[in-house]
């Protein structure tokens, strides 16, 4: 396999924790611009994963390649979000005693050093850029309330617009619709459809219809590898995926 | 949204007329102490000049954990450590300004050298006979200290209850090393028995006002100090750290910066804070380093209001007086009342005295707004008790209401 013109490169990746193997010779390969979705039973392996990209866990073996040339094992959560990769938590992670906007302030790409936040004064430029990602997540109106003050699914936009003001190159999404409403999983699709259109974007989701939705290439996991890869038709006539995950 | 911007502005509101007391209080307190004839009714006599010195040295202590704790999470139980290095650096100027007025008229060395037998100044007390030298270490060692246990307590990502017990060991072993006396700290006994700090009598009534005055503007400085901090960018991070601080990291910021330089800073605070009590008092000794004192600094900050800035002050103040109080009164039981005191606060006053005003407050302008709306026919527009008073200054690890601290992941 050839890692150029991939934005992130696992190749027999294995890690195990009190001897339990979470991951487990896994390999996955995801274009530059592409959109992918991860599906799988619980404990396959899914959350793992997004932590050794993102430098939280080290892999025991295996290569792990970022934009085809960096190896992401020597660095570590801080160098690799600047590097370019954003993650959204499983549960929806915000700074709950800050306002909307001042969460997307933290977030919002620049130097990350303790003197100039110390000094830092709001720049015209920051200021377009929070109205533009206010815009896209649809919380305008709600700017100088407090995050705690948010509903469920609005959290997960938010976080979604932290990700989107770090301007990273690539995005883990680890179950944007959980506790959702129906229109808010759609509303949730269409946000992270455009968002794909000039990001590479990992998606986690237990949700079928979602995955449906987004309508793009299924990964889906089993006991820390990959059992199968395709479209989510392909993937729902396949019957090892039917067997441990999707069900008769 | 209006009444949220209201209080943010009414917090800084209260920092400034703090900032003023404190200022004002500088002045009057020492105009009364010595302009004012001893008989009259408005005079301040000088044991409570000496007295309230000391407690604002306190308050500032209580700031200085307050910048950690109600800021950014650290539950120090080591800041008695950072204010017994400010007041040792302190003491040992003051130690060298006694000359040869000694006991044992040793022009060269302090008296508890000639007692245990030194022959020459230790190479560590070089440089204190300079108040300047003094100065610059009150800031630096504990500055340094807090820098070197932070870069690696922060580093190994040491958290929670575990940085809180390295703090107290590293208090505890600081005593155990002071009351050594081939320290070279006087053992047991510390330094006492100070005679002048720049050139005036340190037992002068002038010198205590003036001391009292350095104090006071001192802590006033520090409030201004800790308010700038909190109110910028940095601040913002600094609590986005203590509520989610998985999330800085996978922002990209790295956390342990953030906590490193508000510990060092705070550190600093603490130090200074010592320097001043030390000369108030008169003497330093190894007992500044119990961890008990450590410990009741956290009492301090949270029955005033850990997360606020003028909380811990208060805090200090109300605790100290009832302390001078009841240890006149009921000595035995001062330690029961102290205790009695952390738990009533704990279990009823979650966010301390401040925080329970605000949000009482906070409860009575809702109400208020109800009604008139009422009145008026509208549909009231209530907004809820919690978004009246920011929360950024509510860290809620114990409360029950406001956003509670979530773990990622």
């Amino acid at each position: 396999m050839s890692k150029s013109n991939t934005i992130l490169y696992l190749d027999g990746v294995s890690v195990s924790f009190d001897g339990f193997r979470a991951i487990n010779n896994l390999s996955l390969v995801l274009d530059k611009g592409e959109m992918r979705a991860i599906i799988g039973p619980n404990g396959a392996g899914k959350t793992t994963m997004m932590d050794i990209v993102t430098g939280k866990t080290r892999p025991d073996e295996g290569e792990v390649f970022f934009d085809g040339q960096v190896d992401l094992t020597k660095h570590d959560e801080a160098d690799i979000a600047m590097m370019g990769i954003g993650r959204k938590f499983q549960k929806p992670t915000v700074f709950e005693s800050h306002t909307i906007e001042e969460n997307l302030m933290l977030a919002l790409k620049g130097p990350r050093s303790i003197f100039p936040a110390l000094f830092h004064r709001r720049s015209a430029t920051e200021a377009r850029q929070i109205d533009h990602i206010l815009g896209i997540i649809r919380l305008g109106d709600k700017r100088d309330e407090l995050a705690a003050n948010l509903s469920h699914g609005q959290k997960q936009w938010l976080e979604i617009g932290m990700l989107l003001a770090q301007d990273p190159k690539l995005l883990l999404v680890d179950e944007p619709v959980a506790g959702m409403t129906d229109a808010e999983t759609e509303e949730t699709a269409r946000l992270l459809k455009d968002i794909a259109r000039d990001h590479s974007v990992i998606v986690v989701e237990h949700d079928m219809h979602f995955v449906r939705e987004l309508g793009v290439k299924v990964t889906c996991l089993h006991e820390g590898s990959v059992l199968s890869e395709g479209s989510l038709d392909f993937l729902s006539a396949d019957e090892r995926v039917v067997e441990v995950y999707l069900g008769r | 949204m209006i009444t949220g911007r209201f209080f943010a502005a009414g917090a800084d509101r209260r920092v400034a007329i703090t900032i003023f007391i404190l200022l004002a209080v500088a002045i009057i307190v020492p105009l009364l102490n010595l302009a004012v004839s001893s008989t009259s009714a408005f005079y301040v006599p000088s044991y409570v000049v000496a007295l309230t010195g000391k407690y604002l040295c306190y308050a500032l202590l209580a700031l200085a954990l307050d910048l950690v704790w109600g800021y950014c999470g650290i539950l120090s139980l080591g800041h008695g450590a950072f204010f017994a290095l400010g007041g040792y650096a302190m003491g040992m100027y003051l130690m060298r300004q006694i000359g040869s007025r000694g006991v044992y008229g040793n022009p060269l060395l302090p008296d508890f050298m000639v007692f245990l037998n030194y022959r020459e100044l230790p190479w560590f007390w070089y440089g204190f006979d300079h108040f300047w030298f003094a100065a610059i270490m009150v800031l630096a060692v504990p500055g340094l200290l807090a820098f070197v246990f932070g870069w690696f307590a922060f580093r190994s990502r040491v958290t929670g209850v575990y940085l809180s017990i390295i703090t107290q060991a590293m208090t505890y072993a600081l005593l155990l090393a002071f009351f050594r006396n081939d320290m070279g700290f006087g053992g047991n006994n510390g330094l006492t028995d100070f005679k002048d700090i720049l050139g005036f009598n340190v037992q002068a009534d002038a010198t205590r006002s003036a001391l009292f005055a350095a104090s006071a503007v001192t802590l006033a400085l520090a409030v201004f100090v800790t308010w700038a901090i909190v109110g910028s960018k940095y601040g913002k991070l600094l609590m986005a750290v203590r509520d989610a601080e998985s999330r800085t990291r996978f922002l990209g910021w790295r956390a342990e910066n953030v906590k490193l330089f508000a510990f060092t800073v705070s550190a600093v605070m603490a130090g200074i804070a010592g320097a001043l009590y030390v000369p108030q008092v008169g003497i330093i000794n190894p007992g500044e380093f119990e961890p008990s004192n450590s410990i009741e600094v956290v009492v301090w900050a949270a029955v005033g209001g850990r997360g606020t800035i003028v909380g811990p002050i208060i805090g200090a103040l109300l605790v100290n007086a009832g302390k001078s109080w009841f240890t006149g009164v009921l000595p035995a039981f001062w330690l029961f009342a102290l205790g009695g005191l952390f738990v009533a606060v704990t279990l009823f006053l979650p966010k301390g005295i401040v925080g329970m005003w605000d949000s009482w407050r906070g409860n009575a302008r809702a109400l208020r707004a109800a009604s008139i709306a009422e009145e008026a026919g509208t549909d009231p527009d209530v907004p809820p008790a919690k978004i009246v008073r920011s929360a950024a200054r509510t860290p809620g690890d114990w409360s029950a209401s406001g956003p509670e601290p979530q773990p990622a992941e």
